[in-house]
């Protein structure tokens, strides 16, 4: 089952996203999405600096069974990326929401979230794909 | 809903993610793929196989059948119970499956085809069987079991009846043996020592859970494709099919071109193929970070493009490995397109990973 974190949104390709104080926001996929891919064996992750558009490609996630695109899930600037995940990409397995986050960003001024989700949408969203 | 094996129950048990493949509700994984990969290289695992299609013949010209029908040569095998890896060809020389054939005797053979391509098979088997009076008999009552791995054999072999439990564990690679209600053959997909073992739907549940006690891993379709490709053995369906010959998926060892005289399905088209040449088949180790897929575009320069035809990761290698067929030429770096980046992949001779241990240079 998935175990779905109350502090953060949700994105309907099953990313997810936290606000942090400073007004940055910290990208990665959700415990449903890792546990789809089955153990993850390579993560291209963008530059820093790099300004992405909302639902552009972000990263990709590589499994042993498939490759997978990450979107953002707002328009930014990517001002850091979890190099860990170089050598060590079964840390989103492990931990998805925690050390096995993928991207920070800068939301551009004014950044759409209306698409956003809800930890209950979200879980809706996931009863759904059960269903 | 797709069909569903006599395990089918056992597997979601076991945590089964389950996907659909050929039209079967298939497994393909438990937990972690990687652990039930290693599982195998290291100790035991079991897959269910019973998706697969056996097909049983029998007649007086069975051998003459066969030896008609399939591009290896069954005559060549004469010792009861031995197996022996095939494909059958069109008229074209393409390939419609690969397949082990059993030999029992002259008029008695059994088939193990791949389970989606089993209407096709069955139409063109039967089509030809006609003209050699040979029956054919699919056998869906009975399933399959792969147990393998190093000590595979070993925690299976409480399974085979006492009075036939020795002779089971003397079975030579590539051999089977009839014992009472069970078919055991020291065969496999993985690169492993190890047994298939058919045996009747209804028995399969506890022969499963018998295994599962016994400390044997269950292991889903995910992990066999990364052991059959470590193990540089080929996927019907990726590295060939009906378009492509066995010469151009490094399968030309299973054509038996002697006696001259034996008129096979699709020989003249190989024969031709073999005469002009064609492209190489090749193992592919990436040098650089990421994952080879199949489809993805090789360049070699000066002689053109080539194609993966399977990729993926290796847990063994901790690298990324592929099959892949490229221009022929003598060279032995080449690169590959990922997602437009060019990055350089080295040819090695396959297989990969064969009983445990890492044969390319990494």
């Amino acid at each position: 089952m998935s175990d779905l974190p109350g502090d953060l949104q949700y994105t309907k390709e099953h990313e997810w996203l936290r606000r942090e104080d400073d007004g940055s926001v910290t990208v990665g996929i959700t415990d449903h999405a890792q546990s789809a891919l089955g153990d993850l064996v390579y993560v291209e992750l963008p530059e820093e600096g790099q300004e992405l558009e909302l639902d552009g490609e972000m990263a990709v996630v590589e499994s042993v069974k498939a490759a997978s695109d990450v979107y953002a899930p707002i328009a930014g600037t990517v001002v850091a990326v979890n190099e860990e995940l170089g050598d060590d990409p079964e840390k989103i397995n492990s931990d998805p929401y925690g050390d096995g986050w993928i991207v920070r960003m800068q939301p551009a001024d004014g950044a759409d979230d209306s698409a956003l989700m809800s930890p209950d949408d979200y879980q809706a969203l996931l009863d759904e794909l059960d269903a | 809903m797709g069909l569903k094996t006599p395990l089918h129950d056992k597997h979601l048990e076991a945590g089964a993610r389950v996907v659909d493949f050929g039209g079967w509700d298939m497994p393909v994984n438990y937990g972690s793929q990687k652990e039930e990969h290693h599982a195998v290289r290291r100790h035991a695992g079991v897959f269910d196989v019973s998706h697969m299609t056996i097909v049983d013949l029998e007649g007086d010209r069975c051998q003459d059948f066969l030896r008609y029908l399939l591009a290896n040569d069954v005559a060549r095998v004469t010792e009861p119970g031995k197996a022996m890896y095939t494909c059958m060809l069109n008229e074209q020389g393409g390939v419609i499956d690969d397949l082990i054939v059993y030999f029992f005797e002259p008029t008695s053979y059994r088939l193990v085809v791949n389970a989606a391509t089993r209407e096709k098979d069955l139409a063109w088997i039967v089509k030809h069987a006609e003209a050699f009076d040979v029956d054919v008999r699919e056998r869906a009552e009975l399933a399959m079991l792969a147990v393998q791995g190093p000590k595979a054999r070993d925690l299976a072999a409480p399974l085979v009846d006492s009075q036939y439990r020795e002779q089971a564990l003397a079975l030579k690679p590539f051999t089977s043996l009839e014992a009472g209600s069970l078919f055991v053959a020291r065969t496999g997909y993985t690169g492993e020592d190890g047994w298939e073992i058919v045996l009747p739907a209804a028995d399969a549940p506890a022969a499963w859970d018998r295994l599962l006690a016994a400390g044997v891993q269950p292991c889903g379709l995910g992990a066999r494709d990364t052991l059959r490709l470590e193990a540089a053995m080929n996927l019907y369906g990726n590295d060939m099919d009906d378009e492509v010959s066995p010469l151009d998926a490094g399968l030309g060892w299973t054509v038996a071109w002697e006696p001259a005289d034996r008129d096979f399905i699709g020989r003249e088209p190989l024969e031709a193929r073999r005469e002009r040449g064609g492209p190489r088949f090749v193992g592919l180790v990436l040098e650089d970070k990421g994952v080879l897929r199949s489809h993805q575009r090789i360049v070699v320069e000066g002689l053109g493009d080539g194609e993966i035809t399977s990729g993926g990761f290796s847990p063994t290698i901790e690298r990324s490995i592929a099959l892949a067929r490229v221009p022929a030429g003598d060279y032995e770096h080449a690169k590959v397109d990922i997602r437009g980046a060019l990055k350089d992949v080295r040819i090695v001779k396959t297989p990969f990973v064969r009983n445990g241990q890492i044969r390319i240079d990494v």
